[in-house]
Formats: structure tokens, sequence, C-alpha cells
């Protein structure tokens, strides 16, 4: 039995179709990402999911029930928003015991659980604060503690880290992975922001235009990227996609013309290669120029260009290129993803060769 | 030094003094004036006016009228206040839910604010007119005898509530209407996951969250309880035998139709007075248990 399964799940407002046909299921116990770029349908998705918005046309089960109609309160879950939606006039304690009181929970179960959950989260110093007077950090942890103390086994959390600077962010994401795991909540997280799915997912759904893109594990995502598009959605830097020409001798990279990078191929495709599997060296692989270096401490990601195309290469350490320099690149056949120029889908039939 | 501040203060009193001029003559001066009558009788051709120290206090205190007319205006400020400010709410929360025509009701229930209080009591005066009103000829036909809404001292001063509070709960909503739309959505749908019902959500996140709304409203209508007078002279004219009356409409009979402007001013500082407090007062209980974000 999984905790949460969607099939064939479709968002309408009129004429315009914000999710269409989206079917995939959560595990008990997981924390699944629906990752995508804005606008492509995850949000909504989730708040299908939490029951915010109606489903037009689909089904939603949570454990065994069907909830497609369900109201949200019915469906035992809890959430996490974007925004925290605290309320502004009540103190720390007041907000995480909302919904407890709401359902009448005994008083002394409530202060025990309040106990149990703030301590969890750090809060205990703060519960007679108003929201006003917290950090945006401290904000965050009294919204995960009201979805905590509900203990229900499912959290649904949208955007919750986007508010926070950088290094916070970093931190909340670390805790709310151990959280999870601890509690053995599931979760489903929206974000556009591939590094957070991928340092915290067991399962990563890509969402584009309101349907899936993919879905597997970060490293199935990674290393296997069924299209271009997952290609360079995720990576920091993303994976290089570069069109290609095919001539007799072979299929070349567009605008280079010279080397041959792929074995025969019968329709147009295009190379896919990531950033850290390019080496720069001074005479082997295919000729080509680098423009500027993007230092970032550990690594330096240097953009060149081969013809007319650009390619970012990651190398350790600091490389400086103050002018374009002339350079070669190369990379093994292993790490060659080839997409159709047409559809954009992966083709493992074509043969990647060295260069 | 000494010069340029003298100058910049030049500018200052420059720059002040078109408002000045104003404020001091047509709010400070009349009211001090007002004060000063009101220590003052009233001066005839054969006696001028004397300093009487607090004598019109005194006969204001055995004026079994101006009794009456206080307590007409208690129970129009009780009878105007809850009710329009809670139909607004209502209004309010009824229109910024989604709904179709939204706009046009908005606009509608806006309308009788636009209305200026005369056309009002006009219209009103047609509703109420015996027997051949709108509110007679409906009632009769479920079998109701013909009233003299207005005639009756009775009836007189509920009439004139009602009108009030038709004309004031539209302006009253555009203000929680306002105050609405600043409440950001996830407040109510992070309450409903909770299990919230329509009602909890109302007592416990909105209403506490539209407090200074509600006290903006609240002395508001305090104010227009005491200022609002206008359709007094349409309708009854404060009848009848004073049961219509009201404290505004009570100084203006004294004043130019009794001529009697030193019991006028009395009765101006009075009410002057009566305000003051019951700002000072809004302002200083409810401000503490007011949220403002």
């Amino acid at each position: 039995m999984s905790a949460i399964e969607l099939s064939g799940i479709t968002k309408r407002w009129g004429g315009l179709v914000a999710v269409d046909n989206i079917s995939f299921r959560v595990e008990e116990g997981t924390f699944t990402v629906l990752l995508g770029p804005s606008g492509c349908g995850k949000s909504t998705t989730l708040r299908m999911i939490a029951g915010l918005e109606e489903i037009s046309e689909g089904k939603l089960k949570i454990g065994d029930a069907d909830m497609t109609h369900a109201a949200p309160s019915e469906r035992k879950l809890s959430m996490v928003f974007q925004s925290y939606a605290l309320f502004p006039h009540l103190n720390v304690e007041e907000n995480i015991l909302f919904g407890l009181k709401i359902r009448k929970i005994p008083p002394e179960e409530q202060s025990a659980r309040l106990l149990k959950v703030t301590d969890l989260v750090g809060l205990s110093s703060l519960l007679n604060r108003k929201p006003s007077q917290l950090s945006g950090g401290q904000r965050q942890r009294v919204a995960l503690a009201r979805a905590i103390i509900a203990e229900n086994s499912i959290c649904l959390m949208d955007e919750p880290l986007s508010n926070l600077d950088a290094k916070l962010r970093h931190d909340m994401r670390i805790e709310i992975r151990a959280l999870q795991q601890r509690l053995k909540m599931t979760v489903i997280y929206v974000t556009h922001d591939q590094a957070e799915a991928m340092s915290m997912a067991d399962k990563i759904i890509l969402i584009r235009d309101g349907k899936i893109a993919q879905e597997g594990t970060p490293d199935a995502l990674y290393d296997r990227p069924a299209t271009a598009f997952s290609a360079s959605f995720i990576g920091t830097p993303p994976m290089n996609i570069l069109n290609t020409v095919i001539s007799d001798n072979g299929v070349m990279i567009e605008s280079e013309n010279h080397t041959p990078v792929l074995a025969k191929s019968a329709s147009p495709v295009m190379l896919g290669i990531r950033p850290e599997h390019v080496k720069i060296s001074d005479s082997q692989g295919i000729p080509a120029e680098l423009v500027s270096g993007d230092y970032l401490g550990a690594e330096t990601v240097i953009t060149a260009r081969i013809g007319s195309q650009e390619i970012l290469v990651r190398a350790a350490g600091r490389v400086r290129v103050t002018k374009p320099v002339a350079a070669h690149l190369s990379w093994s056949d292993q790490n060659i993803h080839v997409f159709d120029s047409k559809s954009g889908k992966r083709n493992d039939s074509v043969q990647g060769l060295a260069v | 030094m000494n010069r340029r501040l003298s100058k910049s203060h030049i500018y200052g009193w420059l720059l002040l003094m078109p408002a000045a001029i104003f404020l001091i003559a047509f709010t400070y001066y009349p009211t001090v004036a007002t004060l000063a009558k009101s220590f003052f009788s009233q001066g005839t051709a054969i006696k001028p006016s004397e300093f009487v120290g607090l004598e019109n206090f005194e006969s204001l205190l055995e004026d079994d009228i101006f009794w009456k007319i206080a307590w007409n205006n208690v129970v129009y400020a009780v009878g105007t206040i809850p009710i329009s400010i809670a139909l607004a709410i209502l209004m309010a929360v009824w229109v910024n839910g989604r709904l179709p025509l939204k706009s046009i009701v908005r606009m509608s229930y806006f309308t009788p604010t636009i209305l200026p209080m005369i056309a009002v009591a006009n219209i009103w005066l047609f509703f109420y007119t015996p027997d051949i009103g709108l509110i007679d000829q409906v009632s009769r036909n479920f079998g109701f005898a013909s009233h003299n809404w207005l005639g009756d001292p009775d009836t007189v001063l509920g009439c004139i509530i009602a009108i009030t509070i038709w004309k004031e709960a539209g302006f009253f909503m555009i203000f929680y209407l306002a105050a609405l739309q600043t409440l950001p959505p996830e407040l109510e749908e992070a309450a409903y996951l909770e299990g919230a019902s329509r009602w909890y959500y109302f007592r416990r996140v909105m209403f506490p969250l539209l407090m200074p709304t509600t006290l903006f409203v609240l002395i508001n209508a305090v104010i227009n309880s005491f200022k609002l007078v206008d359709q007094l002279f349409i309708l009854t004219k404060g009848g009848p035998d004073n049961a219509s009356s009201l404290l505004l409409y009570y100084i203006y009979e004294v004043a130019f139709s009794f001529l009697d402007q030193a019991y006028a001013s009395t009765l101006t500082v009075v009410l002057l007075a009566v305000l003051a407090l019951i700002a000072i007062g809004q302002f200083v209980f409810l401000d503490k248990r007011v949220h403002y974000r």
C-alpha cells in the first residue's frame, strides 16, 4: 500500500490545462520532491492533494481511501506554506496549538505535545513571541512545528525554504530531512530549486508544462536524464546540450563540422555532456576557445566555445581566463548522452565516441 | 547662526500660514468663542448679554427636552452602530468571495453612501408615508392595518435608525472590504486544513485581524451618530413631541429657531465634551486589544 496515489489527475481553469493527466505514487515514509520551473503546475498538484483546489479529473487515494473530493480537513495531512501562513495576532504557542484546539484535544495532551515539538524544532524559548518578532528561520520553524504537532503521517510542503537566505536554507534542508526520517513522515515537497531536490529527495518527480517529464531517484535523474529538458534542469551548472550535424563520416558538432562525436544516426540528435566530464587539454580532442571563467572557490566554471556553440566546463581550483584562449576539449564515450532533436527524448541507440 | 535660524523660522511660519489661517478662522476661534458664549446670557435689545457663570449649564440640567433628546441620541447610537458594523462585515465577507457579478453587487452596496442624505430621506419618506407608502402597500397585502410610521412617537426613532443603517453599512463595508483583501488567503487555507469551520475561522482569525478597521469604523460611527441629522429636516423636524430629535438638531433649533445663541453654545460645549470623552475612551481601552500588523 502506498501512502498517496494519484491517477490521471488533471486541473483545468476554463480552457487552460494547468495539470495534465498526472499519475504517481508516493510510498509511506518517503520524501518525494515535485520539481519544475515556475508555472509548471507543481504547486497546483500539491494543492489538489491538500484539497485546496478541486480536482477536475482523475482519482486521488490517500492510504486506502478515495479522497478525490474530500474536504481538506478529512485528508489527515499537514501543510507548510511558502509564506508560512502564521496567524499574525497569535503568539508562537497559540499558532502551534491552533489545530489541536479546533479538534478539542485535552489540554494536558496539548501541552505535552507542545513541549515535545518545540523541543524538536528548537522554539522552547520563543513561545510568547508574535510572528512579527521572529526571524525568517524562526517563523519557518513555527510553521514546521504546527505541521508536526498534528501527528499526521503526511506532510505537504510548498516551497518552504524559498524565503530564507542561502546559509539558512542549507541548514533547514538538513533539518527537515532529518526530521522527516526521525518521525517517519511521508513528505511531498514542492520546489523549483534542483539542488534542494537532489539533496533531500528519495524520489524526484520532474514536471514540465503540467506533465511529468521524469520520475526517479536523484541519481537516476542525474545519470540518465530521460529528456533534454531533465538534463538541462538538473545539475549546477546544467548539462551542455549541443546541436549536431549528420555527415558521411559520422555525427559532428554543428559549426565545428570536423570531428565525429557520435556514430551513425538515422535522425537528427543532440549531444549532451555534463560540464564535469569535459577535460581541457592543449592538443587532444576538439579545438575550442575558452571565453571566460567563473571562479567559485573550489572550482571554476569555464565558458568555452566550439564553433559558434557555447559549452560549460568545470575545472578544479582556479583557472584564469582573462582573454579568449585556444584549447582542446575532450571527453570519454561513457559520459555522452544522446537526445532526439525533435522530441528531446533520450536516444540510447546512438553510440557516443570518445574525443 | 541666529540669523539663519530666524530666517528658517520665517519660512516655516509662512508655509504653515495658509492652513493655520483657515483652521483658526473656522475651527479654533469658533470653538473657543462657543465655549466663551456658554458662560454668558443671551442678550436682547433691552437687556445686554452679561456673564452668568454656570447658569446656562444649570438650566440645561433642568431642561427635560434636553434629557429626552440625549436619551434619543443614546438609543440612536446603540441602534445604528452595532447593526451597521455587523452588516458591513457580513456584506464585505460576502462580496470578497467568489461571486458572479461581484462588482455590481459591490457597487449597489455602496450606492446609499454616494446619495446625499437629503435625497435618501426623500426616498424613505415615500416608503414611510401612511396608506400610499411602500411599507403600507406591502403590509396591507398581509392584512396589517395602515400605520403612520413617522407620526407615531413609538416608531419614529426606529424609522430614523433604519435609514441611517441603510446609508452607513455600505460605507463601512468599503473599509472592511479593503482590509479583507490584505489578508493573505493562505491563512484561511491553513485554518481549513486544520479543520476549522468558517465560523471558527471568522471568530479566531478574521475578526481579530480586522480589529484596526473596526476601531476606525467604530469611531466614525459614533461621531456620525451625533453628526448625521440631515434626514430629520426632511422627515420629522424632530417630532412628534421631540420623539425623533437628536442633539445636533436640537442645537440647530435652539440657535436658529429660538435664537438662543447662549443656550445653543452651552449645548454645543456639552456635545463636544461627550464626543471627546468617547474618542479618548475608545483609543485608550480598545487600542490595547487591537493587533496592528
